[in-house]
């Protein structure tokens, strides 16, 4: 049982990382980006073609990841995007709706419909044992490196210029911009690492998740159940509303496998009705 | 005095702000009663909370005797409570005709009507107009709502209100915004309500205030300061100082 | 002071306006029906466009009159389906017009108990919520494949004839007779509502829901009332596909079909009824036309579709058509008459 625990802790601090740039997105700019998963996707297929064909070692091609996920959300950014912002939601979901369907098609006649694996390094394949709970190596990488990421986020947020910059847009963009802050770059460098992001956590994921043209419509649900469950106004509401939501993903289809992911939405429904501003926001101000 | 609306010990808090402080108020039926007090005193709130936008913290509100807090705003309005709000709340691709129109066949319960064309009874037809030309609305009868200039719109929003024939208005700085040669229209529809409808006044205005209120309640910092007469209230030497203090820090 | 006779009659006929039927609406149903008989080769994808225009006409009745934002309203429409491809399977509604009236009173009580989900919280809760409810379903669909099918969808489904008359072909010569004439009755209805006291009030709850209530509309209760409605014209819908397909799979549930009926509204713009089957008709004719030249990657151009409408705004697309529709207004009956009369005075 501990072991599905582990695996549920893993599959979550991966959904976090995904989704954290969506939260972001979505309380800085209120804008429902539903392409969120096609970035994913974007970074997982650039790990791929690094690793599998190019040989590139699968440590490298992390960093490599992020930056071709950030740099493809910048542009994405600027041009098309900031076009976007003051759009009614409607406008916004058809948009990024439009932009899934363009990505998963794109993806499929680039990489072809099927499946595909990272070729991760032997001595992450396969688990080892700690008092009988079977810890998967690989696994144990992602909570590594998805803790120092969740790490870093918080600090960057709480104690850099940018941060505070950041978090005053987020609370109120017309002040923030009245004070001086470059709120037009602020949107651009943030949807570009949130974009990254997501971007590291394709690269990461695609082992554990499968990597398809389909991925970005496969999770999108999860990615909105992050930030709708865990509220946009911090980092620690996403965090635990991904944990909980990867544990109970992996316990969900474990011990009621006829079931499976009904489990999930009907608990996302469920909260949704009890607290439609998250579990773990406070109150909107908007 | 008959009491028309009662409240008892009402509160509202909002994350450590008290906005309604314990308020206490007692309107006479057919009063012309008004609220007046600093910005931020908590009027609007006040208004919110008697009309179901907002829920009270703690406290009760009797209509004519009758506990109603816990109503929802449209069932309020069945019982007679109507508004009309600061900023104009209209409804911007309709007509005056079409907005009036909605309010009347709701108050007459046709509201619901699905099979009926809009416009296919004309008793509710005459009604509508008859109210339009009394708010001098006749020559926009027709015209798309956010088309209408300020003032008409202002008008119609004090319209949309009488239609539903009120037993208790509460007006909500119903001469904000309007340019000065416009407002005789807005006073003089207001000092035309029937004498059997109790009106709440929030103004800022106090030249209407003082014509038109026979009772003033003063509200600072979400509390009744002070309650009385126009004259006595004019009179009292502590409205003077929240007002002046409140002058000399914005100075 | 009482009003003149004559500015009631002005008022009155001011409010009928929109209820009148313009010429131009006539010719769109006489044109429709005479499809029938003059266009027999073209049966197959007009009976698609039949049900495709009510899914979307259900979706208008939520998004262009009420607000609501759905990606999921598939859930209804998958409901419906599966509902008349299994009372046909297990004969137990072997007519299919009653069939078609059960599944739409399923979907409409799944309508009604899951709209309390869309009148609390923001866009994106409803978005969410919707969007829960489809997968939900097609998770559930997806689990009890002994009743579904399952992944394969459900077979061996077998449609009797309609009114023990008219049997379905596969020409879809009866289907699409079957589906129009369903699809006009509804529409009917439909019109009859939005032009009503009722069908103003959502137009007041959509622009202002705090004025409505302050003026003593239950905005709840209307909400409520017009989710439901809607989601039994989806499950009619669905169950028409069910019906003229003789199968159900779970791809009626997915996001896809929640997505394209978004873009099928938005083309033919929400708001006015006739949009959801004027966006049926254009996107039917570009699925085909596009499948045809690229069959694997053409969600790639209906997505462009998307991005570029919304980039270049949907007001500025419906000014596009605003000629049109002036025109079309400014054809009504009495300009029709006079020029008519004009014509034929000339000719004497």
């Amino acid at each position: 049982m501990l072991t599905i625990l582990f695996d549920g802790i893993a599959y979550g601090m991966l959904l976090f990382v995904l989704a954290s740039g969506l939260a972001v997105t979505l309380g800085l700019m209120n804008f429902i980006n539903l392409a969120h998963g096609s970035f994913a996707m974007a970074g997982g297929y650039v790990t791929v073609i690094l690793v599998n064909r190019l040989g590139v070692p699968f440590f490298a091609s992390l960093p490599i990841a992020f930056l071709a996920s950030a740099v493809i959300g910048f542009v994405f950014e600027r041009a098309l995007y900031v076009h976007v912002y003051k759009k009614p939601h409607l406008d916004q979901v058809l948009f990024s709706i439009g932009l899934v369907f363009m990505s998963v098609a794109a993806a499929d006649y680039v990489m072809g419909s099927g499946q595909v694996f990272v070729q991760i390094p032997k001595f992450l394949q396969g688990q080892f044992e700690i008092y009988g709970i079977g810890i998967g190596r690989y696994r144990l990488l992602i909570i590594v490196i998805c803790g120092l990421l969740t790490v870093a986020l918080q600090f960057i947020l709480a104690n850099t210029r940018f941060g505070s910059r950041l978090r005053a847009a987020v609370d109120d963009s017309r002040v923030a911009r009245g004070l001086g802050i470059n709120v037009n770059w602020v949107f651009a460098l943030t949807f570009a690492f949130g974009s990254g992001l997501a971007g590291l956590g394709g690269a990461l994921g695609a082992e554990i998740l499968g990597l398809d043209p389909t991925f970005p419509l496969k999770f999108m649900i999860y990615f909105l159940i992050v930030v709708t469950v865990g509220g946009t106004s911090s980092i620690t509401g996403p965090f635990l509303a991904s944990l909980l939501l990867g544990i109970g993903d992996v316990a969900g289809k474990y011990y009621v496998p006829t079931l499976g992911s009904f489990v999930i939405y009907t608990i996302m429904i469920v909260v949704l009705i009890w607290r439609p501003q998250g579990l773990f926001s406070r109150a909107a101000s908007r | 005095m008959a009491v028309a609306l009662e409240t008892i010990n009402l509160v509202k808090r909002f994350s450590g702000i008290v906005a309604s402080n314990n308020v206490s108020l007692q309107i006479a039926k057919g009063a012309r009663h008004a609220l007046i007090g600093p910005n931020g005193a908590g009027k609007t709130t006040l208004i919110n909370l008697l009309t179901g936008v907002q829920q009270p913290t703690g406290g009760r509100i009797l209509l004519d005797g009758e506990d109603i807090t816990g109503l929802s705003t449209h069932e309020r309005v069945r019982l007679g409570i109507v508004r009309t709000f600061q900023i104009n709340q209209l409804f911007n691709d309709l007509t005056p005709l079409e907005t009036i129109g909605l309010a009347v066949s709701e108050r007459r319960g046709q509201g619901l009507d699905w099979w009926r064309i809009v416009g296919s009874r004309p008793d509710l037809v005459a009604e509508v107009v008859e109210i339009l030309e009394r708010f001098h609305l006749a020559d926009v009868i027709d015209k798309r709502t956010a088309v209408l200039p300020y003032g008409k719109q202002r008008l119609l929003e004090i319209a949309l209100a009488i239609a539903c024939r009120p037993r208790l208005l509460l007006l909500d700085e119903p001469a904000a915004g309007v340019p000065e040669d416009e407002r005789h229209e807005i006073l003089a529809a207001v000092a035309a309500l029937p004498a059997d409808v109790t009106v709440l006044l929030i103004e800022h205005d106090m030249d209407i205030v003082f014509s038109f209120a026979d009772r003033i309640s003063v509200l600072v910092n979400g509390a009744l300061f002070v309650e009385g007469s126009p004259e006595e209230v004019a009179r009292d030497p502590r409205v003077k100082a929240v007002y002046l203090g409140e002058e000399v820090a914005d100075a | 002071m009482l009003p003149s006779p004559i500015s009631i009659r002005v008022a009155t006929e001011w409010l009928s306006a929109r209820a009148r039927w313009q010429p131009l609406e006539v010719a769109f149903w006489i044109v429709a029906f005479a499809a029938i008989w003059l266009f027999p080769d073209r049966h197959l994808i007009l009976t698609e466009i039949a049900w495709l225009g009510l899914f979307a006409l259900s979706l208008d009745l939520i998004l262009g009159y009420a607000g609501i934002i759905s990606l999921g309203h598939a859930a209804f429409f998958g409901l419906g389906a599966y509902a008349a491809a299994l009372l046909a399977k297990y004969e137990i509604i072997n007519e299919p017009v009653l069939a078609l009236l059960v599944a739409g009173l399923a979907a409409m009580a799944l309508g009604f108990v899951t709209s309390f989900l869309v009148l609390r919280g923001s866009d994106l809760t409803r978005l969410m919520v919707t969007l829960g409810l489809a997968l939900l379903l097609r998770e559930l669909a997806n689990r009890l494949g002994w009743l579904t099918g399952g992944a394969d969808g459900l077979q061996g489904v077998s449609i009797k004839p309609v009114l023990g008359m008219f049997r379905f072909d596969m020409f879809g010569h009866t289907g699409y007779a079957y589906s129009l004439t369903v699809l006009f009755i509804l529409f009917l209805i439909a019109r009859r509502l939005v032009n009503s006291p009722f069908g103003l009030s959502l137009l007041s709850v959509k622009g202002n829901p705090l004025r409505a209530s302050a003026i003593g509309i239950s905005v709840d209760g209307r909400l409520i009332a017009i989710y439901t409605i809607a989601a039994g014209y989806a499950g009619i819908a669905g169950a028409l596909l069910a019906q003229t397909t003789s199968f159900a799979s779970l791809e009626v549930f997915s996001f896809d079909r929640s997505a394209d009926l978004l873009l099928v509204l938005i083309i033919g713009g929400a708001g006015y009824l006739y949009g959801g089957l004027i966006g049926a008709i254009i996107f039917k004719f570009m699925q085909d036309y596009l499948s045809a030249l690229t069959p694997q990657y053409w969600p790639f151009w209906i997505g462009l579709v998307l991005v570029v409408i919304v980039l270049v705004g949907r007001d500025r697309i419906t000014s596009w058509t605003a000629p049109f529709r002036r025109i079309a207004s400014h054809l009504s009956w009495r300009t029709l008459a006079r020029r008519i009369s004009a014509a034929s005075g000339e000719r004497r």
